[in-house]
């Protein structure tokens, strides 16, 4: 069974996750190379044919070489310099890693990238895209026997969550012993689920989100009740980010006794 | 416990940031080396976000800040646990003295397998085209092999300058990237369990014994030897050679007699096979020159004697090479396993 994700857990227990690339953006970024060849090959050929003035025979051999050394080595040598990235993959986003974390090593860049041949086989990159379908981490034959894996980069910059806690007046906080009460009755995955919809609102479809908000304001408003005074006006959505604001942002009293 | 996520972001952003810088950094320059401090600072960021990361998806969550952590800590797992050693610079003097015929002695049996197998191939073509000439047409690969070998050897003699004289680069280039994909398909379809390259070895052997036994049944022996025996005993042991890289490869995902997974049993011979498969390349460079400037000139311009003379002491020192060089130095074949 393929799985879009793959998981490392280390010896310090630490589990952190990594999303693999499918056969589809795969085959996008070997177009992109596939291109990106052409173009050097094409190139390589033009400036090697200034030698035939010289000899016209050594500048047949050369480009020859040229274009088998191109096509052999152009993936060899970028993903060896990029660390698991060829043109095509940096378009897309996508990277070749260890399938056990580790660092990409030179002789695995080399066997992945000579094995496609089978991969290519027997056209069309069949044999490749049908191991990377049934593939548990999306693996074509090079990668199986040089032990890769093909992930997304996720140079995912630390979020700014600056505007869910804006500073806006929460009219639940004044009640210090309810909002006490509340942080220490609410389960982490009651307070989870809260956090997860306010920071996924955008996703959310504008139906479904006030059904979803209202539910889940009912079911807060259960677990400590707060004061009708300091509901008043407030609609379910305010309701939940005063709660999420008073779970993940406690007052500064509470902060430094901690 | 739910954690106070503004606070915490505050407080640890400093250290994912310099976790993020510190590693960036080492991307660029994979080939920097870290002082000891240096090495303790990168771990303790490494601890110190892992730990933040456990924090957050216990006692919070926020599914952004959750998964950028994670992207940090594959990172930087890659670097702080890498447990192989960073190899010596490369030298091509090591690699050619020590490392290659290291490498092909430690998988000498696979090498005699793909000789075994190009000779079973060689005897059944041979009989082949002993018991029925006219299976020459199902098995030589190229026309030129279909012609009378009499006439060819009359045609190829009375032209004292062949028409390849003009082209011999062009032909010698093509000789070399040709038979070097042929020996990459050998080492890549060892990826069948060994079965592509076993069928692969066979049909070589097929062509050159369906080849040998027209010739010599032609009377054209000497021929034959003085036209093959210059390049051929270099590109033959060096399709071999990469029919050993399949058949390694192909015994590592096999794995008899091996107690290791099939992921470690290929982690362990990685490191063989490139040696394999780049040595067979550096061999088939000198045999398309060979080839195209040497073994294609036959009497009167060069005598057969010079030519078979010049052939065997190639052999002889393959073979020497191959057999003897490196023995005196440290094992550099690199691979962690020898059991395969």
């Amino acid at each position: 069974m393929r799985r879009n994700t793959f998981t490392i857990r280390t010896a310090e227990g630490i589990s952190f996750t990594q999303q693999l690339a499918g056969p589809v953006t795969r085959f996008l970024a070997f177009s992109v190379d596939l291109a990106a060849v052409g173009v050097i090959s094409q190139l390589l050929g033009e400036l090697v044919m200034f030698t035939s003035i010289i000899s016209p025979d050594a500048a047949l051999a050369i480009r020859t070489i040229s274009y088998f050394v191109v096509t052999i080595g152009y993936s060899i040598f970028f993903e060896w310099i990029w660390r698991g990235q060829t043109l095509g993959k940096r378009v897309l986003k996508i990277r070749v890693i260890d399938a056990e974390g580790y660092r990409l090593r030179p002789a695995q860049i080399v066997i992945r990238n000579l094995l496609r041949i089978v991969d290519t086989l027997p056209a069309l990159y069949a044999v490749g895209g049908i191991a990377c379908l049934f593939s548990k981490r999306s693996q074509r034959i090079g990668d199986l026997a040089a032990n890769t894996i093909v992930v997304y980069v996720a140079s995912e910059p630390i979020p700014n969550l600056e505007l869910l806690f804006s500073g806006n007046y929460n009219s639940l906080r004044s009640h210090v012993h309810l909002a006490a009460e509340l942080r220490k009755t609410i389960t982490s995955e009651e307070a989870r689920l809260a956090l997860e919809a306010i920071t996924r609102r955008a996703e959310l479809d504008p139906n479904c989100r006030l059904e979803l908000y209202r539910q889940l304001a009912e079911h807060l408003r259960l677990i400590v009740a707060f004061p009708e005074e300091s509901l008043e006006g407030l609609t379910d959505e305010q309701y939940i980010r005063n709660i999420v604001d008073l779970i993940y942002r406690p007052s500064e009293e509470v902060r430094s006794k901690k | 416990m739910i954690v106070d996520l503004k606070y915490f972001i505050e407080n640890e952003r400093a250290i994912w940031e310099e976790l993020d810088k510190t590693l960036t950094k080492f991307e660029n320059e994979p080939r920097s080396r870290l002082t000891l401090e240096n090495a303790q600072r990168l771990h303790y960021l490494y601890e110190r976000t892992g730990a933040g990361l456990i924090k957050i998806t216990t006692f919070a969550a926020e599914p952004n800040l959750v998964h950028s952590l994670e992207t940090l800590l594959a990172r930087a797992y890659a670097e702080v646990r890498e447990g192989r050693s960073r190899k010596e610079k490369f030298s091509i003097s090591v690699w050619l003295y020590q490392t290659f015929p290291q490498t092909f002695r430690k998988h000498l049996r696979f090498f005699i397998a793909s000789l075994a197998l190009t000779i079973l191939g060689s005897l059944f073509g041979g009989a082949a085209v002993g018991f029925d000439p006219d299976a020459k047409a199902a098995i030589a690969p190229f026309p030129h092999l279909l012609e009378d070998p009499a006439a060819r050897v009359k045609e190829e003699e009375s032209n004292v300058n062949p028409a390849l004289a003009r082209s011999k680069g062009r032909f010698s280039a093509a000789l070399m990237t040709n038979n070097t994909r042929v020996s990459i398909l050998a080492l890549a379809l060892g990826t069948t369990w060994g079965i592509g390259t076993v069928i692969l070895l066979f049909y070589n052997g097929v062509i050159l014994g369906a080849i040998i036994c027209d010739y010599v049944r032609a009377g054209q022996s000497v021929f034959l030897m003085g036209w093959l025996l210059p390049h051929g005993v270099i590109e033959i042991p060096a399709i071999l050679i990469a029919g050993q890289a399949g058949l390694l490869l192909g015994q590592a995902l096999i794995g008899w007699n091996s107690s290791e997974n099939v992921t470690q049993r290929l982690r362990s011979i990685t490191g063989s096979l490139v040696t394999l498969i780049t040595g067979t390349s550096v061999l088939l460079v000198w045999a398309g020159l060979v080839e195209a400037f040497f073994s294609q000139y036959h009497e009167p311009v060069l005598p057969y004697s010079f030519k078979i003379t010049f052939g065997l002491m190639e052999l002889a020192a393959l073979a020497f090479y191959l057999t003897a060089a490196g023995s005196r130095g440290g094992n550099v074949s690199g691979d962690k396993s020898s059991r395969l």
